[in-house]
């Protein structure tokens, strides 16, 4: 057959079917419009003011390498303005992490960037090689999941970086609707389909330009304009490539390439049904987004700005918030015993200033004090707990450390 | 790459980076695997093979039969179901002919020309 020429130039032979519109485009013209997409999402959700510093978690792979090209190149046409770095965590897993590493090494050469590696042994002691072989490798994933987590944050504070971008793609984010979805947690679903996420707390936000990115087009990006970029497999989770989510949603692309937006779309509209939640959607006229509270966990957030948001949730999610407030206040009162307005509480919240209704009437408070605002004691990470979840993973691992554990 | 070397399973195969002496036609065509794929093909990523031009039913070779020929001759991994499942390429894995998506030439049954390149490119496989 002839060849199909591109939808938009009419002039080149079309290289790229895309997988949300079945558009046919010439190699120059995806690239364009692949980069004005993101540069949609960027400018829509505000992810950047000029003159941020900006941490862009690189791994080596293709969604990080694409998403540190992407960046430098619309940071350079459309003047945001933004500092970029480039932030690896290195796991320490001999044999895997080392190619990645160069090839984030070349990256930083290639776009200009400076480049900070943060290993786990300088964080926490121990390398994934140490873990495993003390867990064994069927729970490491858990230990190296929250300890990534936390590296990113801290290789950022480091830096004195508030803003760490990742590169999940729609794609991920379809498959974490899915997963949260399967496991019936509305409140995790909603979050995950939040484009910035983070808290006060943590000082640190997180934000996914890729969001609305297929993989299938990251890595034709990544193909058409020869990105050097390394694939490789944890030595510690061969040939699952990934879950069953992850092939539910390569089969259900392949009957229907549409389902992948589809699905997060779907998640959006979902997680506005979530109480408390604050989702977000391209919306492109929308308000300024602001990072969500911290909410139990530090995957939290929400871009749905405060003023900018759907009702319904807005409603619930302020009750939230008093409820919060007023367990806190309480469980202060207890303690001081001294009654006094509360003007000096919790600075981070400029409107927590809420009267106790409880106040003195002899309600015990269910046990929430310090939760969502407490740094753990160990390390001084943000934490609900006493222990931050890295610092409990860790004090399991240093009491056992010849024996198995789990 | 000792895991690919290890577990060799299918027949040694001719030389398939020459062209063949045989009488039958042959196309050349110039495979690759990228995305991590590669680690199933020997770790390495092109692969120069001559393909006879037409099947054992006397049909133009496709990339169908491409398909099956690498999975029996070519690939010394045994994990095939990461490669193909249920006879078809595994969902994920993006195929370009020519640096075309294989989408606009026809998928499997495209029939392979002389000087073809033709690129898998796993999406599967993190960073």
């Amino acid at each position: 057959m002839p060849p199909a020429l591109c939808g938009i130039c009419k002039t080149q032979r079309a290289l790229i079917k895309r997988p949300k519109n079945h558009q046919k485009l010439c190699k120059g013209c995806f690239i364009q419009i692949f980069e004005d997409e993101v540069h949609h999402t960027i400018t829509s959700s505000q992810l950047f003011f000029r003159g941020e510093k900006v941490a862009i978690g690189a791994s080596g792979g293709k969604d990080s390498t694409v998403l540190a090209s992407v960046l430098k190149t619309l940071n350079e046409r459309h003047d945001y303005g933004v500092d970029l770095v480039l932030l690896s965590i290195d796991e320490g897993i001999k044999g895997y992490r080392d190619d990645s590493l160069e090839t984030v090494k070349r990256n930083a050469i290639q776009y200009e960037m400076p480049l900070k590696i943060v290993g786990y042994d300088e964080l926490y002691g121990w390398t994934m090689d140490q873990v495993v072989e003390t867990v064994g490798k069927k729970g490491n994933c858990t230990y190296c999941g929250v300890f990534r987590r936390q590296a990113l944050d801290r290789g950022a504070k480091m830096l004195g970086i508030k803003h760490v971008v990742t590169g999940h793609n729609a794609d991920d984010v379809a498959e974490t609707v899915l997963m949260n979805l399967l496991r019936g947690d509305l409140p995790r679903l909603s979050r995950s389909t939040s484009i910035i996420t983070g808290s006060s707390a943590s000082e640190v936000k997180r934000s996914k330009p890729l969001k609305y990115a297929y993989e299938k087009e990251i890595v034709l990006y990544a193909h058409h304009k020869k990105l050097d970029y390394f694939s490789t497999e944890c030595i510690y989770s061969p040939e699952a490539f990934r879950g069953s989510a992850r092939s539910l949603i390569k089969n259900l692309e392949r009957v229907r390439p549409s389902a992948i937006l589809d699905v997060v779309r779907s998640g959006e509209d979902m997680a506005r049904l979530v109480p408390g939640a604050m989702p977000d959607t391209c919306v492109c006229n929308n308000k300024a987004p602001s990072p969500q509270a911290a909410d139990e966990d530090d995957n939290v957030g929400g871009c749905g700005s405060t003023n900018g948001r759907a009702g319904g949730g807005e409603m619930a999610a302020m009750e939230k918030q008093l409820r919060a407030n007023e367990a806190a206040e309480v469980a202060r009162l207890e303690t001081e015993v001294t009654f006094h307005k509360t003007e000096n509480t919790r600075p981070d919240r400029p409107n927590s200033s809420k009267e106790v209704l409880s106040g003195g009437s002899g309600y015990v408070p269910p046990v929430l004090m310090k939760q969502k605002l407490g740094t753990c004691e160990e390390c001084g990470y943000m934490s609900s707990q006493r222990l931050c979840q890295a610092c409990m993973l860790l004090a399991g691992l240093n009491k056992t450390r010849p024996q198995i554990a789990l | 790459m000792a895991a690919a070397m290890a577990t060799t399973e299918s027949p040694p195969m001719p030389n398939t980076s020459s062209a063949t002496i045989g009488e039958t036609p042959e196309l050349s065509v110039v495979v690759e695997f990228t995305g991590g794929l590669e680690m199933l093909f020997s770790d390495q990523r092109r692969h120069v093979l001559s393909l006879p031009v037409i099947d054992k039913s006397n049909k133009p070779v496709t990339i169908a039969y491409l398909i099956g020929y690498l999975c029996e001759n070519t690939m010394k991994d045994a994990r095939k179901e990461l490669f193909v499942l249920d006879d078809h390429v595994r969902p994920g894995i993006l195929v370009l002919i020519n640096d075309a998506d294989w989408e606009l030439e026809g998928e499997e049954a495209y029939e392979i020309q002389d000087g073809d390149n033709i690129l898998f490119v796993s999406t599967l496989h993190g960073g």
